[in-house]
């Protein structure tokens, strides 16, 4: 045994000498990628919010470490995320009083298996994009200033007897472009128009926003990111002169009462995934809560004054946060294949492209204060949650709290490569104008336009394996 | 030279290593493995070859049926999905374990998906003209590509085909108060396209009629996936694979729908939304008999014995067997586990519309009763998957 022993350890030793030498001999360069790998970075959720998932459902799981308890009620809050909430009086008493307009029947109208929506349309109804409404000016928040008779978002349904607000329009027009290394590509240019009006003409100032839903896995991990750590990297000024602004949006807390730290939505106008889940049970479903105890319809819209609640407040505080719960909870899909050498040259590239710059990979949260299982986790979302200059062509010239109308949230990249998975199409942006990641990335302007010229000047081979970076997360 | 040197090394230490195993006694079981794996992939066959079996009998019913409509047909419809339902329902023991059932392509949505928006398909209470059914103009042409493409079209429970479809077209809305026990009563006159009830009569006989060929097909793809006689299926892809591989899948499978699907999404939301809606067949009042039927599989396939609808048995090597040569101990905890929560799930009183609504929410009630055990079912597995040296469930990747 003792001899056995003695052989191991040597043999061992002489094992390790050969490795290294082949190590050696055979991966030239291949040292510099593997210093490229950061430990944990496979785990994008940290340790214990990280699901080894790769199928249509990806998406759609608890955080592993839940306790028992939060699971059962994780099931709860996602039948209220799931499932068509229909128009009060029904037979259903846990999810009457749609509307009296909406976007969708429920959540997962536009957050399909808990991913990203489209600007398609299925039937009549959108799956997943709407537009948001208001005219110069603030609010007594400081928010936009809601379009008097619409509100602050085109509902493009209605309940029975309730007529819709109208339509949303959507033309595009293919943009033709070059790479300088010759290859042609397109893009759509969107052009949005609202048809179909029912409560009569929009106010002749009205500024119009278009967002789809976005997937919405890891966001109990990103509320949890401490603020002082998001505001490190704000540089309002541009002060280390990169061509990188990076503003934090201030906006109303309904909770706190007061203004907080911006990080949900496209223009980070929601400070808590509280806030979030409740705004869009109104703004999106017609359903109200404790946070938002008012139906959603302007003084102009008589019918829907008159049609039945389900219930005062429709959802009650148990039953919105289960489903606060379900969504703070969704965990985030490992990394497949970050250590494969293609993988590694693309995150390469991403870094000398400066996309990390904005797209910030790794955070580590401080203490949540309901979910223990999201304290503490090392996470890579790349984003900063903070608010960009993304150039006229991106710009939808409608502000929101601080931000400008030309400003968006740095979108979080964990899951991209799996959208196409859990939601069958590969349509990104604000308003999923671009079709591919690529074109995503071809749309980036304003701050971004030195990080999209440095992509354009890739050769083919270098374009594509950043690209496979990006679907890797 | 270093080559030689490497070679020399690498035998020295293969050597050490074996008579180090012998010493410590620790046997790997691969023998035994491989048989549960086997076996695992017996019973997955034989159980989808009777649920695509009686399938194709609720495919005759429904033909006969809308040939020539008449009340005893429905009925015959109505039994003929029900005993479908049977083995179906043990199969899905089979789901979450990386097989082809929930692959990235799939067809369990197809087949399965609920909770199901009835007016998304048909007319309701107050709606009649609600549904693809009724929408002649959006939907000209009623075909299985329209239909399987407008399953789970902008939203989760607009599903437009599978096993529930088929029940909402036979039961219709279950909006009966649930102290009656009964289901829902749709008329067979829906499907009498001279002198019938409801609109559009003819198009929802083609509905039903397409709805059931997609299902046939479906499950017909799954008999492929694990028939012996099938080349580079995905039953040869497991049993190629590393017995301890498959058996974590096995595992996981089993652990996930005890613990998640069951316990969680199938009948603690029914319970604490107080509503039938999120039962899981509410037209029919069939839901007692899923969840039997689930936890059933769960042990068909931990005891590795699955009694086929023609009364013989596929039986061999089981993870129980495996457990108890690895740890008796945990395996008596668990085979006791698996017993008591068939008897638990068995114990809820019928129809579970009515029980649920007469469960104190919080409680210790009998449907509580049947979630706790599967929840610890669950985590019975994810010992039993650490004495055997895999992690599942809550494992992490490497």
């Amino acid at each position: 045994m003792n001899f056995c022993r003695a052989i191991l350890i040597s043999v061992s030793f002489f094992l390790l000498a050969c490795e290294k030498q082949v190590e050696k001999e055979t991966n030239n360069g291949s040292a510099e990628l593997a210093s490229l790998l950061e430990e944990g970075e496979h785990l994008p959720g940290g340790k214990l919010n990280t699901v080894q998932d790769i199928s249509p459902n990806a998406f759609s799981f608890p955080s592993p470490a839940l306790k028992k308890m939060e699971k059962l009620n994780f099931f709860v809050g996602n039948s209220f995320f799931k499932t068509n909430w229909v128009a009060s009086p029904a037979s259903t008493k846990a999810r009457d009083g749609l509307g009296p307009t909406f976007n969708s029947r429920s959540c997962a109208g536009c957050h399909l298996k808990d991913g990203r929506g489209s600007p398609e349309f299925a039937g009549k109804m959108t799956t997943g994009l709407l537009l948001r409404l208001s005219i110069p000016g603030k609010d007594k928040n400081g928010g936009p200033l809601p379009e008097p008779v619409y509100g602050g978002q085109l509902n493009d349904h209605g309940i029975p007897n309730v007529p819709h607000e109208g339509s949303i329009k959507v033309e595009y027009e293919e943009i033709k472009g070059e790479y300088p290394d010759g290859t042609q590509y397109s893009l759509r240019k969107p052009t949005y128009s609202i048809e179909d009006l029912q409560y009569g003409p929009l106010h002749k100032d009205v500024m119009i926003s278009p967002r789809v839903g976005q997937h919405i896995i890891g966001m109990g991990l990103l509320e949890a990111i401490p603020e002082k750590d998001i505001i490190a990297n704000a540089d309002p000024e541009d002060k280390n002169n990169d061509g990188i602004s990076g503003r934090a949006n201030y906006v109303w807390d309904a909770v706190e009462g007061k203004k907080s730290l911006g990080r949900f939505g496209w223009k980070a106008n929601q400070p808590s995934v509280k806030q979030q889940t409740a705004g869009a049970f109104l703004g999106d479903i017609g359903i109200t809560t404790s946070l938002n105890p008012g139906q959603n319809y302007t003084q102009a819209q008589k019918e829907a004054q008159l049609a039945p609640e389900g219930g005062k407040p429709e959802m009650d505080d148990d039953d919105l946060d289960k489903t606060v719960l379900y969504v703070a909870n969704l965990a985030v899909p490992y990394r497949r294949n970050h250590k494969e050498p293609e993988i590694l040259q693309g995150k390469k590239l991403f870094n000398q492209a400066q996309c990390q710059a904005c797209h910030v990979p790794k955070f580590t949260t401080g203490d949540h204060p309901d979910f223990s299982n999201l304290s503490n986790q090392t996470i890579f979302p790349y984003t900063d949650l903070l608010l960009h200059d993304m150039g006229p062509e991106l710009a939808d010239n409608r502000p929101d709290f601080e931000a400008d109308g030309n400003e968006w949230r740095t979108p979080p990249l964990w899951g991209l490569g799996l959208i196409k998975t859990v939601n069958n199409h590969t349509f990104l942006l604000h308003d999923g104008r671009a079709r591919s990641i690529e074109e995503a990335i071809l749309w980036h302007g304003g701050e971004a336009e030195k990080s999209r010229d440095l992509f354009k000047n890739l050769s083919a081979k270098e374009r594509e394996l950043l690209i496979k970076f990006v679907e890797s997360l | 030279m270093k080559l030689l040197l490497c070679l020399i090394t690498l035998i020295l230490l293969a050597g050490c290593k074996e008579s180090a195993e012998n010493n410590t006694k620790s046997e790997d079981h691969s023998a035994l493995k491989k048989s549960v794996v086997e076996t695992y992939a017996n019973i997955v066959f034989a159980n989808y070859e009777d649920s695509h079996k009686l399938a194709v009998v609720l495919k005759d019913k429904i033909d006969d049926f809308i040939a020539m409509p008449n009340a005893d047909k429905f009925e015959a419809c109505k039994k003929a999905w029900l005993a479908a339902r049977e083995p179906y329902g043990l199969t899905e023991a089979f789901r979450f374990a990386g097989g082809p059932i929930d692959d990235e392509d799939g067809p369990e949505g197809n087949i399965n998906a609920w909770p199901l928006d009835e007016n998304y398909i048909d007319y309701v209470r107050g709606a009649d003209s609600s549904g693809i059914i009724n929408n002649t103009e959006t939907y000209p042409e009623i075909s299985k590509e329209v239909l399987t493409d407008l399953n789970e079209k902008g939203g989760e429970t607009n599903i437009s085909i599978g096993f529930h479809a088929i029940e909402f077209l036979l039961w219709g809305q279950d909006d009966i108060d649930t102290k009656l026990k009964s289901p829902g009563k749709r008329p067979y006159t829906d499907y009498l396209t001279s002198g019938g009830t409801a609109k559009n009569q003819q198009r929802r006989g083609i509905y039903l009629k397409t709805v059931v060929e997609i299902l046939v097909e479906d499950l017909h793809s799954m008999v492929k996936e694990w028939d012996p006689a099938v080349k580079g299926n995905y039953r040869e892809k497991l049993l190629a694979m590393d017995s301890s591989e498959a058996i974590k899948n096995i595992l996981t499978g089993i652990g996930t729908l005890s613990k998640s699907e069951l316990a969680g999404e199938r009948m603690f939301v029914a319970l604490d939304n107080q509503d039938q809606e999120d039962e899981h067949s509410c037209f029919s009042d069939n839901t007692h008999r899923d969840i039997i039927l689930n936890a059933q599989g769960i042990r068909n396939v931990f005891t590795a014995r699955y009694q086929r609808i023609d009364g013989t048995v596929v039986e061999g090597s089981s993870l129980l067997d495996l457990t108890n040569k690895i740890n008796p101990e945990l395996g008596a905890k668990a085979a006791e586990m698996s017993q008591k929560t068939v008897s638990n799930c068995e114990a809820i009183p019928v129809p579970f519309d009515l029980a649920l609504t007469q469960e104190k929410v919080g409680g210790k009630g009998p449907i509580m009763k049947a979630v706790l055990s599967l929840q610890d079912q669950g985590d019975v597995f994810t010992e039993v998957a650490t004495a055997l040296g895999v992690k599942i469930g809550t494992e992490l990747p490497e």
